[in-house]
Protein backbone atom coordinates (compact mmCIF):
# COMPACT_ATOMS: atom_id res chain seq x y z
CA UNK A 1 0.00 0.00 0.00
CA UNK A 2 1.31 3.67 -0.93
CA UNK A 3 -1.11 5.61 1.42
CA UNK A 4 -3.67 2.76 2.45
CA UNK A 5 -6.94 5.27 1.52
CA UNK A 6 -9.93 3.54 1.03
CA UNK A 7 -9.66 4.61 -3.18
CA UNK A 8 -6.25 2.65 -3.16
CA UNK A 9 -7.70 -0.19 -1.20
CA UNK A 10 -10.60 -0.76 -3.45
CA UNK A 11 -8.71 -0.45 -6.61
CA UNK A 12 -6.04 -2.68 -5.95
CA UNK A 13 -7.91 -5.51 -4.39
CA UNK A 14 -9.75 -5.44 -8.12
CA UNK A 15 -12.87 -3.72 -7.36
CA UNK A 16 -14.72 -1.24 -9.51
CA UNK A 17 -14.43 2.21 -8.03
CA UNK A 18 -16.72 4.98 -8.07
CA UNK A 19 -15.86 8.69 -6.75
CA UNK A 20 -17.60 11.63 -7.45
CA UNK A 21 -16.69 15.16 -7.36
CA UNK A 22 -17.66 18.18 -4.98
CA UNK A 23 -17.31 21.74 -5.92
CA UNK A 24 -16.00 23.84 -3.22
CA UNK A 25 -18.45 27.04 -2.79
CA UNK A 26 -17.35 30.77 -4.08
CA UNK A 27 -17.40 31.53 -0.37
CA UNK A 28 -17.02 30.63 2.93
CA UNK A 29 -20.11 27.88 3.65
CA UNK A 30 -18.87 24.93 5.17
CA UNK A 31 -22.12 23.61 4.77
CA UNK A 32 -21.99 23.46 1.13
CA UNK A 33 -19.43 20.84 1.10
CA UNK A 34 -20.83 19.02 3.99
CA UNK A 35 -24.26 19.22 2.38
CA UNK A 36 -22.77 17.36 -0.78
CA UNK A 37 -20.56 15.27 1.03
CA UNK A 38 -23.53 13.45 3.02
CA UNK A 39 -25.31 13.38 -0.57
CA UNK A 40 -22.11 11.27 -1.25
CA UNK A 41 -20.94 9.28 1.51
CA UNK A 42 -22.78 5.87 0.69
CA UNK A 43 -22.34 5.62 -3.14
CA UNK A 44 -18.87 6.86 -3.57
CA UNK A 45 -15.61 5.68 -2.17
CA UNK A 46 -13.58 8.93 -2.25
CA UNK A 47 -14.75 12.45 -3.12
CA UNK A 48 -12.26 14.81 -5.05
CA UNK A 49 -12.46 18.45 -4.07
CA UNK A 50 -11.76 20.57 -6.76
CA UNK A 51 -9.11 23.14 -7.41
CA UNK A 52 -10.08 26.73 -8.46
CA UNK A 53 -12.09 24.88 -11.41
CA UNK A 54 -12.51 26.54 -14.64
CA UNK A 55 -9.58 29.24 -12.99
CA UNK A 56 -12.59 30.48 -10.74
CA UNK A 57 -11.72 31.76 -7.24
CA UNK A 58 -13.38 29.09 -4.56
CA UNK A 59 -12.75 27.90 -1.49
CA UNK A 60 -9.55 25.92 -1.37
CA UNK A 61 -9.33 22.58 -2.20
CA UNK A 62 -7.04 21.50 1.02
CA UNK A 63 -10.04 22.98 3.17
CA UNK A 64 -12.90 21.05 1.09
CA UNK A 65 -10.72 17.52 1.75
CA UNK A 66 -10.58 18.75 5.31
CA UNK A 67 -14.17 19.41 5.81
CA UNK A 68 -15.14 16.00 3.84
CA UNK A 69 -12.82 13.90 6.24
CA UNK A 70 -14.00 15.35 9.14
CA UNK A 71 -17.53 14.47 8.66
CA UNK A 72 -16.02 10.87 7.46
CA UNK A 73 -15.62 10.71 3.69
CA UNK A 74 -12.54 10.48 2.34
CA UNK A 75 -11.21 13.33 0.19
CA UNK A 76 -8.99 13.32 -3.43
CA UNK A 77 -7.37 16.26 -3.52
CA UNK A 78 -7.03 18.28 -6.88
CA UNK A 79 -4.11 20.30 -7.12
CA UNK A 80 -3.84 22.40 -10.34
CA UNK A 81 -0.18 24.07 -11.17
CA UNK A 82 -1.70 26.78 -12.52
CA UNK A 83 -1.95 28.51 -9.15
CA UNK A 84 0.79 27.77 -7.34
CA UNK A 85 4.84 27.34 -7.98
CA UNK A 86 6.99 24.22 -6.50
CA UNK A 87 7.31 26.11 -3.47
CA UNK A 88 3.72 26.15 -2.34
CA UNK A 89 2.60 22.88 -4.11
CA UNK A 90 4.82 20.90 -2.26
CA UNK A 91 4.09 22.88 1.05
CA UNK A 92 0.59 22.22 0.28
CA UNK A 93 1.01 18.26 -0.25
CA UNK A 94 2.86 18.27 3.19
CA UNK A 95 -0.18 20.39 4.91
CA UNK A 96 -2.41 17.77 3.05
CA UNK A 97 -0.27 14.44 4.31
CA UNK A 98 -0.48 16.18 8.28
CA UNK A 99 -4.29 16.15 8.07
CA UNK A 100 -4.86 12.95 6.32
CA UNK A 101 -5.25 13.38 3.00
CA UNK A 102 -4.24 10.29 1.01
CA UNK A 103 -5.37 10.75 -2.39
CA UNK A 104 -4.04 13.53 -4.67
CA UNK A 105 -4.86 14.05 -8.19
CA UNK A 106 -2.60 15.93 -10.61
CA UNK A 107 -3.55 18.52 -13.15
CA UNK A 108 -2.24 21.68 -15.24
CA UNK A 109 -6.00 23.51 -14.45
CA UNK A 110 -7.98 25.27 -17.03
CA UNK A 111 -6.48 28.24 -18.41
CA UNK A 112 -7.16 31.19 -16.58
CA UNK A 113 -8.58 33.40 -19.23
CA UNK A 114 -11.88 31.24 -19.00
CA UNK A 115 -12.04 32.28 -14.87
CA UNK A 116 -13.40 35.23 -13.12
CA UNK A 117 -9.82 36.85 -12.63
CA UNK A 118 -8.67 36.42 -16.42
CA UNK A 119 -5.70 39.41 -15.46
CA UNK A 120 -4.45 36.64 -13.37
CA UNK A 121 -0.57 35.37 -13.90
CA UNK A 122 -0.86 31.88 -14.81
CA UNK A 123 2.34 30.22 -12.85
CA UNK A 124 3.05 27.08 -14.79
CA UNK A 125 6.27 26.82 -13.10
CA UNK A 126 6.08 22.99 -13.22
CA UNK A 127 3.52 21.09 -15.54
CA UNK A 128 0.99 18.26 -14.20
CA UNK A 129 3.62 15.29 -15.29
CA UNK A 130 5.80 16.95 -13.06
CA UNK A 131 4.26 17.47 -10.41
CA UNK A 132 3.15 13.93 -10.25
CA UNK A 133 7.11 12.85 -10.54
CA UNK A 134 7.27 15.65 -7.58
CA UNK A 135 4.62 13.49 -5.18
CA UNK A 136 6.24 10.21 -6.05
CA UNK A 137 9.70 11.65 -4.94
CA UNK A 138 8.15 13.16 -2.26
CA UNK A 139 6.75 9.84 -1.29
CA UNK A 140 9.26 7.76 -2.10
CA UNK A 141 12.52 8.85 -1.92
CA UNK A 142 11.32 11.63 0.66
CA UNK A 143 12.92 14.38 -1.00
CA UNK A 144 11.77 17.88 -2.25
CA UNK A 145 12.13 18.53 -5.90
CA UNK A 146 15.57 20.59 -4.78
CA UNK A 147 16.93 16.85 -3.16
CA UNK A 148 17.04 18.04 0.43
CA UNK A 149 15.46 15.46 2.76
CA UNK A 150 11.78 15.24 4.00
CA UNK A 151 11.40 15.09 7.80
CA UNK A 152 8.35 12.26 8.07
CA UNK A 153 6.60 9.67 5.69
CA UNK A 154 4.53 11.04 2.57
CA UNK A 155 1.93 8.55 2.08
CA UNK A 156 -0.15 9.96 -1.13
CA UNK A 157 -1.66 7.90 -3.50
CA UNK A 158 -1.21 9.81 -6.98
CA UNK A 159 -3.74 10.43 -9.40
CA UNK A 160 -3.58 12.04 -13.12
CA UNK A 161 -6.09 13.22 -15.26
CA UNK A 162 -5.94 11.40 -19.17
CA UNK A 163 -8.10 13.28 -22.00
CA UNK A 164 -8.65 10.24 -24.45
CA UNK A 165 -10.72 12.87 -26.46
CA UNK A 166 -8.37 15.72 -27.13
CA UNK A 167 -5.54 15.65 -29.72
CA UNK A 168 -3.43 14.65 -31.28
CA UNK A 169 -5.69 11.42 -30.40
CA UNK A 170 -2.37 8.85 -31.04
CA UNK A 171 -0.55 10.62 -28.16
CA UNK A 172 -2.94 10.40 -26.14
CA UNK A 173 -1.86 7.04 -24.96
CA UNK A 174 1.84 7.98 -24.78
CA UNK A 175 0.78 10.85 -22.66
CA UNK A 176 -1.00 8.20 -20.41
CA UNK A 177 2.32 5.98 -20.55
CA UNK A 178 4.38 9.32 -19.57
CA UNK A 179 2.29 9.91 -16.40
CA UNK A 180 2.29 6.33 -15.26
CA UNK A 181 5.86 6.34 -15.49
CA UNK A 182 6.25 9.81 -13.79
CA UNK A 183 3.94 8.22 -11.19
CA UNK A 184 0.73 8.39 -11.58
CA UNK A 185 -1.17 5.36 -9.53
CA UNK A 186 -4.62 6.36 -10.75
CA UNK A 187 -6.63 8.18 -13.86
CA UNK A 188 -9.47 10.14 -13.82
CA UNK A 189 -10.14 10.28 -17.46
CA UNK A 190 -11.97 13.21 -19.13
CA UNK A 191 -16.31 12.81 -19.02
CA UNK A 192 -16.81 9.85 -21.68
CA UNK A 193 -19.88 10.53 -24.29
CA UNK A 194 -18.26 8.66 -27.39
CA UNK A 195 -18.10 5.03 -25.91
CA UNK A 196 -16.35 3.98 -29.17
CA UNK A 197 -13.71 6.44 -29.64
CA UNK A 198 -13.06 5.75 -25.72
CA UNK A 199 -12.92 1.96 -26.60
CA UNK A 200 -10.60 2.37 -28.98
CA UNK A 201 -8.22 4.54 -26.85
CA UNK A 202 -8.66 1.60 -24.14
CA UNK A 203 -7.34 -0.88 -26.94
CA UNK A 204 -4.41 0.72 -27.36
CA UNK A 205 -3.84 1.05 -23.78
CA UNK A 206 -4.19 -2.26 -23.04
CA UNK A 207 -1.85 -3.48 -26.08
CA UNK A 208 0.35 -1.39 -24.54
CA UNK A 209 -0.12 -2.90 -20.56
CA UNK A 210 -0.72 0.23 -18.83
CA UNK A 211 -4.08 -0.89 -17.73
CA UNK A 212 -1.72 -3.08 -15.42
CA UNK A 213 0.33 -0.52 -14.50
CA UNK A 214 -2.54 1.97 -13.56
CA UNK A 215 -6.15 1.91 -12.53
CA UNK A 216 -8.23 4.23 -14.70
CA UNK A 217 -11.69 5.69 -14.07
CA UNK A 218 -13.85 6.94 -16.92
CA UNK A 219 -15.00 10.08 -16.41
CA UNK A 220 -19.17 10.78 -16.38
CA UNK A 221 -20.63 14.11 -16.63
CA UNK A 222 -24.61 13.37 -16.32
CA UNK A 223 -26.42 15.86 -18.40
CA UNK A 224 -29.40 17.97 -17.12
CA UNK A 225 -30.57 19.47 -20.25
CA UNK A 226 -29.92 20.37 -23.81
CA UNK A 227 -28.51 23.75 -23.19
CA UNK A 228 -25.86 22.22 -20.70
CA UNK A 229 -25.66 19.62 -23.71
CA UNK A 230 -24.55 21.78 -26.26
CA UNK A 231 -22.90 24.34 -23.80
CA UNK A 232 -20.25 21.33 -23.19
CA UNK A 233 -20.15 20.44 -26.97
CA UNK A 234 -19.57 24.22 -28.18
CA UNK A 235 -17.70 25.80 -25.46
CA UNK A 236 -16.23 23.41 -22.44
CA UNK A 237 -12.52 22.98 -23.47
CA UNK A 238 -11.45 19.19 -23.55
CA UNK A 239 -15.29 17.94 -23.98
CA UNK A 240 -16.49 15.81 -26.46
CA UNK A 241 -20.01 16.16 -27.13
CA UNK A 242 -21.08 14.13 -30.07
CA UNK A 243 -24.37 15.71 -32.21
CA UNK A 244 -26.66 12.12 -31.36
CA UNK A 245 -26.38 13.17 -27.31
CA UNK A 246 -27.22 16.86 -28.42
CA UNK A 247 -30.19 15.40 -30.44
CA UNK A 248 -31.44 12.81 -27.89
CA UNK A 249 -31.48 15.42 -25.12
CA UNK A 250 -33.08 17.95 -27.53
CA UNK A 251 -36.02 15.80 -28.27
CA UNK A 252 -36.26 14.34 -24.91
CA UNK A 253 -40.04 14.84 -23.08
CA UNK A 254 -37.90 14.75 -19.59
CA UNK A 255 -34.63 16.08 -20.53
CA UNK A 256 -33.08 15.13 -16.89
CA UNK A 257 -34.59 11.95 -17.25
CA UNK A 258 -32.96 11.52 -20.86
CA UNK A 259 -29.54 12.46 -19.20
CA UNK A 260 -29.99 10.08 -16.70
CA UNK A 261 -30.59 7.04 -19.40
CA UNK A 262 -27.98 8.33 -21.10
CA UNK A 263 -25.57 8.47 -18.91
CA UNK A 264 -26.56 4.47 -17.42
CA UNK A 265 -26.12 3.27 -20.46
CA UNK A 266 -22.47 4.92 -20.98
CA UNK A 267 -21.90 3.24 -17.44
CA UNK A 268 -23.10 0.01 -18.72
CA UNK A 269 -20.39 -0.35 -21.05
CA UNK A 270 -17.64 1.22 -19.69
CA UNK A 271 -17.85 -1.54 -16.30
CA UNK A 272 -17.58 -4.14 -19.16
CA UNK A 273 -14.77 -2.49 -20.99
CA UNK A 274 -11.37 -4.37 -20.47
CA UNK A 275 -8.74 -2.23 -18.07
CA UNK A 276 -11.65 0.43 -16.85
CA UNK A 277 -10.92 0.26 -12.88
CA UNK A 278 -13.79 2.60 -12.29
CA UNK A 279 -16.13 5.78 -12.79
CA UNK A 280 -15.61 8.89 -12.04
CA UNK A 281 -18.77 11.11 -12.14
CA UNK A 282 -18.39 15.03 -12.30
CA UNK A 283 -22.14 15.92 -11.73
CA UNK A 284 -21.02 19.79 -11.49
CA UNK A 285 -23.91 21.24 -9.53
CA UNK A 286 -26.00 18.16 -9.91
CA UNK A 287 -24.75 16.39 -7.05
CA UNK A 288 -28.45 15.26 -6.23
CA UNK A 289 -28.31 12.41 -9.12
CA UNK A 290 -25.15 11.05 -8.06
CA UNK A 291 -26.93 8.11 -6.02
CA UNK A 292 -29.49 7.52 -8.17
CA UNK A 293 -27.03 6.81 -11.11
CA UNK A 294 -24.60 4.74 -8.60
CA UNK A 295 -27.86 2.81 -8.01
CA UNK A 296 -29.21 2.31 -11.51
CA UNK A 297 -25.76 1.21 -12.43
CA UNK A 298 -25.85 -1.78 -10.06
CA UNK A 299 -22.56 -0.40 -8.42
CA UNK A 300 -24.28 -0.31 -4.87
CA UNK A 301 -23.93 -1.00 -2.35
CA UNK A 302 -20.02 -0.31 -2.14
CA UNK A 303 -17.30 -2.26 -0.94
CA UNK A 304 -16.67 -1.84 2.75
CA UNK A 305 -12.32 -2.90 2.32
CA UNK B 1 14.03 39.84 -35.20
CA UNK B 2 12.42 42.84 -33.99
CA UNK B 3 10.83 43.92 -30.67
CA UNK B 4 7.31 44.27 -31.25
CA UNK B 5 5.34 47.00 -29.66
CA UNK B 6 1.27 48.35 -29.55
CA UNK B 7 -0.21 52.30 -28.73
CA UNK B 8 -1.26 52.41 -25.22
CA UNK B 9 -4.59 53.62 -24.83
CA UNK B 10 -4.63 57.63 -25.32
CA UNK B 11 -6.18 58.24 -21.94
CA UNK B 12 -3.29 56.33 -20.09
CA UNK B 13 -0.37 58.50 -22.43
CA UNK B 14 -2.84 61.82 -21.82
CA UNK B 15 -2.92 60.71 -17.94
CA UNK B 16 0.66 60.92 -17.56
CA UNK B 17 1.02 63.95 -19.07
CA UNK B 18 -1.95 65.88 -17.03
CA UNK B 19 0.83 67.57 -14.97
CA UNK B 20 3.15 68.55 -17.84
CA UNK B 21 2.75 71.89 -19.72
CA UNK B 22 5.76 71.06 -22.70
CA UNK B 23 6.36 67.72 -23.82
CA UNK B 24 9.39 66.73 -25.84
CA UNK B 25 8.45 63.38 -28.28
CA UNK B 26 11.08 60.86 -29.36
CA UNK B 27 10.30 58.17 -31.93
CA UNK B 28 12.30 55.55 -33.25
CA UNK B 29 13.30 54.62 -36.35
CA UNK B 30 13.53 50.84 -36.19
CA UNK B 31 10.96 48.28 -34.49
CA UNK B 32 8.55 51.05 -33.29
CA UNK B 33 8.61 52.46 -37.21
CA UNK B 34 8.34 49.14 -38.69
CA UNK B 35 4.97 48.27 -36.33
CA UNK B 36 3.80 51.75 -36.88
CA UNK B 37 3.69 52.62 -33.42
CA UNK B 38 6.17 54.91 -32.97
CA UNK B 39 8.00 56.44 -36.23
CA UNK B 40 7.63 59.51 -37.77
CA UNK B 41 3.72 59.76 -38.97
CA UNK B 42 2.62 58.32 -35.44
CA UNK B 43 5.24 60.66 -33.58
CA UNK B 44 3.45 63.53 -35.67
CA UNK B 45 0.03 62.41 -35.24
CA UNK B 46 0.80 62.25 -31.07
CA UNK B 47 2.63 65.76 -31.19
CA UNK B 48 -0.99 67.02 -33.26
CA UNK B 49 -3.27 65.18 -30.22
CA UNK B 50 -0.87 66.74 -27.36
CA UNK B 51 -1.23 70.30 -29.21
CA UNK B 52 -5.24 70.00 -29.52
CA UNK B 53 -5.38 69.31 -26.03
CA UNK B 54 -3.59 72.60 -24.88
CA UNK B 55 -0.28 71.37 -24.55
CA UNK B 56 3.25 72.47 -26.27
CA UNK B 57 5.28 70.22 -27.81
CA UNK B 58 8.93 71.54 -27.62
CA UNK B 59 10.45 69.20 -30.23
CA UNK B 60 10.62 65.95 -31.81
CA UNK B 61 12.93 63.44 -33.29
CA UNK B 62 13.28 60.32 -34.73
CA UNK B 63 16.40 58.13 -32.98
CA UNK B 64 17.36 55.71 -35.84
CA UNK B 65 17.52 52.94 -32.85
CA UNK B 66 16.67 54.10 -29.58
CA UNK B 67 18.07 51.49 -28.20
CA UNK B 68 21.40 52.14 -28.90
CA UNK B 69 23.87 54.18 -27.05
CA UNK B 70 24.16 56.26 -29.83
CA UNK B 71 20.94 57.68 -28.31
CA UNK B 72 23.43 59.57 -25.71
CA UNK B 73 24.60 62.23 -28.69
CA UNK B 74 20.88 62.14 -29.88
CA UNK B 75 19.90 63.18 -26.23
CA UNK B 76 22.73 65.66 -26.54
CA UNK B 77 21.86 67.75 -29.91
CA UNK B 78 18.55 67.97 -28.70
CA UNK B 79 19.40 69.28 -25.17
CA UNK B 80 18.08 72.32 -25.62
CA UNK B 81 14.40 71.90 -26.88
CA UNK B 82 14.39 68.70 -23.95
CA UNK B 83 15.85 70.77 -21.54
CA UNK B 84 12.16 73.43 -22.31
CA UNK B 85 10.10 70.57 -22.09
CA UNK B 86 8.23 69.41 -18.71
CA UNK B 87 8.72 65.66 -19.67
CA UNK B 88 9.81 63.19 -22.39
CA UNK B 89 7.43 61.10 -24.09
CA UNK B 90 9.30 57.94 -26.17
CA UNK B 91 7.21 56.32 -28.45
CA UNK B 92 9.92 53.39 -28.58
CA UNK B 93 10.04 50.09 -27.23
CA UNK B 94 10.81 49.67 -23.25
CA UNK B 95 14.69 49.14 -24.06
CA UNK B 96 14.65 52.48 -25.40
CA UNK B 97 12.47 54.20 -22.90
CA UNK B 98 15.37 52.94 -20.50
CA UNK B 99 18.52 53.84 -22.89
CA UNK B 100 16.28 57.18 -23.10
CA UNK B 101 15.78 57.70 -19.23
CA UNK B 102 19.62 56.39 -18.66
CA UNK B 103 21.50 59.01 -21.24
CA UNK B 104 18.95 62.06 -19.92
CA UNK B 105 21.50 64.81 -18.46
CA UNK B 106 18.80 66.62 -17.49
CA UNK B 107 16.52 64.72 -15.47
CA UNK B 108 13.01 65.30 -16.10
CA UNK B 109 10.27 62.43 -16.18
CA UNK B 110 10.15 60.14 -19.25
CA UNK B 111 7.32 58.47 -20.02
CA UNK B 112 6.56 55.51 -22.29
CA UNK B 113 3.60 55.81 -25.47
CA UNK B 114 3.74 52.00 -26.03
CA UNK B 115 3.41 48.97 -24.64
CA UNK B 116 6.34 46.32 -25.29
CA UNK B 117 4.91 43.31 -26.36
CA UNK B 118 7.68 40.77 -26.96
CA UNK B 119 10.46 39.58 -29.95
CA UNK B 120 8.73 38.75 -32.42
CA UNK B 121 9.46 36.74 -35.49
CA UNK B 122 7.88 37.79 -39.13
CA UNK B 123 5.83 34.65 -40.39
CA UNK B 124 4.31 36.42 -43.06
CA UNK B 125 4.85 40.07 -44.16
CA UNK B 126 3.64 42.49 -41.59
CA UNK B 127 2.33 39.18 -38.58
CA UNK B 128 4.76 39.20 -36.00
CA UNK B 129 4.60 36.22 -33.42
CA UNK B 130 5.94 35.22 -30.31
CA UNK B 131 8.14 32.58 -30.80
CA UNK B 132 10.85 33.32 -28.09
CA UNK B 133 10.23 33.76 -24.39
CA UNK B 134 14.36 34.45 -23.66
CA UNK B 135 13.79 31.74 -20.47
CA UNK B 136 17.88 31.34 -20.67
CA UNK B 137 17.39 27.51 -21.26
CA UNK B 138 16.58 26.76 -23.93
CA UNK B 139 14.63 23.55 -24.85
CA UNK B 140 14.27 23.95 -28.87
CA UNK B 141 16.29 20.87 -29.34
CA UNK B 142 13.36 18.56 -27.88
CA UNK B 143 10.57 20.78 -29.33
CA UNK B 144 11.69 20.37 -32.95
CA UNK B 145 13.05 23.77 -33.33
CA UNK B 146 8.94 25.48 -31.71
CA UNK B 147 9.01 26.82 -28.03
CA UNK B 148 6.49 25.36 -25.97
CA UNK B 149 7.56 28.13 -23.20
CA UNK B 150 5.99 31.08 -25.45
CA UNK B 151 3.54 29.04 -27.83
CA UNK B 152 1.84 26.95 -25.14
CA UNK B 153 -0.64 28.57 -23.66
CA UNK B 154 0.38 27.08 -20.35
CA UNK B 155 3.76 26.56 -21.27
CA UNK B 156 3.76 22.96 -20.96
CA UNK B 157 7.13 21.07 -20.88
CA UNK B 158 5.86 17.40 -21.66
CA UNK B 159 3.06 17.65 -24.30
CA UNK B 160 -0.12 18.92 -24.77
CA UNK B 161 -2.96 19.31 -21.92
CA UNK B 162 -6.29 18.19 -22.68
CA UNK B 163 -7.18 21.55 -24.05
CA UNK B 164 -5.81 20.82 -27.53
CA UNK B 165 -8.63 19.97 -30.15
CA UNK B 166 -8.06 20.08 -33.81
CA UNK B 167 -5.08 21.53 -33.70
CA UNK B 168 -6.30 24.65 -31.39
CA UNK B 169 -5.43 25.59 -28.17
CA UNK B 170 -8.05 25.72 -25.79
CA UNK B 171 -7.63 29.73 -25.01
CA UNK B 172 -8.52 30.42 -28.38
CA UNK B 173 -9.47 29.23 -31.91
CA UNK B 174 -6.82 31.36 -33.55
CA UNK B 175 -4.08 29.76 -31.38
CA UNK B 176 -2.61 26.86 -32.92
CA UNK B 177 -1.59 24.24 -30.05
CA UNK B 178 1.89 24.53 -29.73
CA UNK B 179 1.97 20.16 -28.84
CA UNK B 180 0.38 19.23 -32.30
CA UNK B 181 2.73 21.36 -34.00
CA UNK B 182 5.72 20.13 -32.20
CA UNK B 183 4.38 16.51 -32.68
CA UNK B 184 3.80 16.79 -36.30
CA UNK B 185 6.96 18.03 -36.84
CA UNK B 186 8.69 15.27 -34.79
CA UNK B 187 6.16 12.82 -36.42
CA UNK B 188 7.58 14.00 -39.69
CA UNK B 189 11.17 13.70 -39.46
CA UNK B 190 10.37 10.39 -37.20
CA UNK B 191 10.98 11.15 -33.97
CA UNK B 192 8.14 10.67 -32.35
CA UNK B 193 9.71 8.50 -29.39
CA UNK B 194 11.37 11.49 -28.48
CA UNK B 195 7.80 13.15 -27.20
CA UNK B 196 7.81 10.47 -24.29
CA UNK B 197 10.93 11.06 -22.69
CA UNK B 198 10.22 13.69 -19.13
CA UNK B 199 11.25 16.91 -19.36
CA UNK B 200 12.85 17.64 -16.32
CA UNK B 201 11.77 20.75 -13.90
CA UNK B 202 12.79 23.53 -15.54
CA UNK B 203 15.27 26.12 -13.76
CA UNK B 204 13.74 29.56 -14.02
CA UNK B 205 16.46 30.96 -12.15
CA UNK B 206 18.06 31.87 -15.55
CA UNK B 207 15.63 33.11 -16.15
CA UNK B 208 12.79 36.47 -15.33
CA UNK B 209 12.88 34.78 -11.66
CA UNK B 210 16.08 34.71 -11.11
CA UNK B 211 17.02 38.73 -11.06
CA UNK B 212 18.12 41.00 -13.61
CA UNK B 213 20.13 39.11 -16.15
CA UNK B 214 23.56 40.87 -17.07
CA UNK B 215 26.09 39.57 -19.86
CA UNK B 216 29.80 40.85 -20.22
CA UNK B 217 30.57 40.06 -23.94
CA UNK B 218 34.18 40.48 -23.92
CA UNK B 219 34.33 38.23 -20.87
CA UNK B 220 32.72 35.39 -21.55
CA UNK B 221 28.77 34.55 -23.37
CA UNK B 222 27.36 33.26 -20.29
CA UNK B 223 24.62 35.05 -17.90
CA UNK B 224 25.70 35.89 -14.30
CA UNK B 225 23.42 36.46 -11.74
Amino acid sequence: MKAGTRLERILTSGQFAVTAEAGPPKGTGAEVIRKKGELLRHCCDAVNVTDNQTAIVRMSSLAGCLLLKEQGVEPVMQMVVRDRNRLALQSDVLGAVALGIGNILCLSGDHQKFGNHPGAKGVFDIDSIQLVRTLKMMRDEKKFIAGEDISGEVPVFIGAAANPFADPFEYRVSRLAKKIKAGADFIQTQAVYDVDKFARWMEMVTARGLDKQVHIMAGIIPIRSAGMARYMRDSVPGVYVPDEVVTRMENAANPKEEGVRIILEIIEQLKDMPGVHGIHIMAVGWEDIVPQVVEKSGLMPRPVV
Amino acid sequence: MKTITSQKPAEEVMGYLEKCQKVYIIGCGTCATMCHTGGKSEVLEMKRKIESSGKKVTGWMIIPTACDELTKYALEEEAGRIKEADCVLAMTCAVGVQTIALHLKDKKPVYPALNTLFIGMEDSPGHFTEVCLQCGSCVLGKTAAICPLVRCSKSLLNGPCGGSSGGKCEVSQDIPCAWQLIYDRLSEMGRLEEMEAIEPFKDWSVSVSGGPRKIDVEAECTTTS
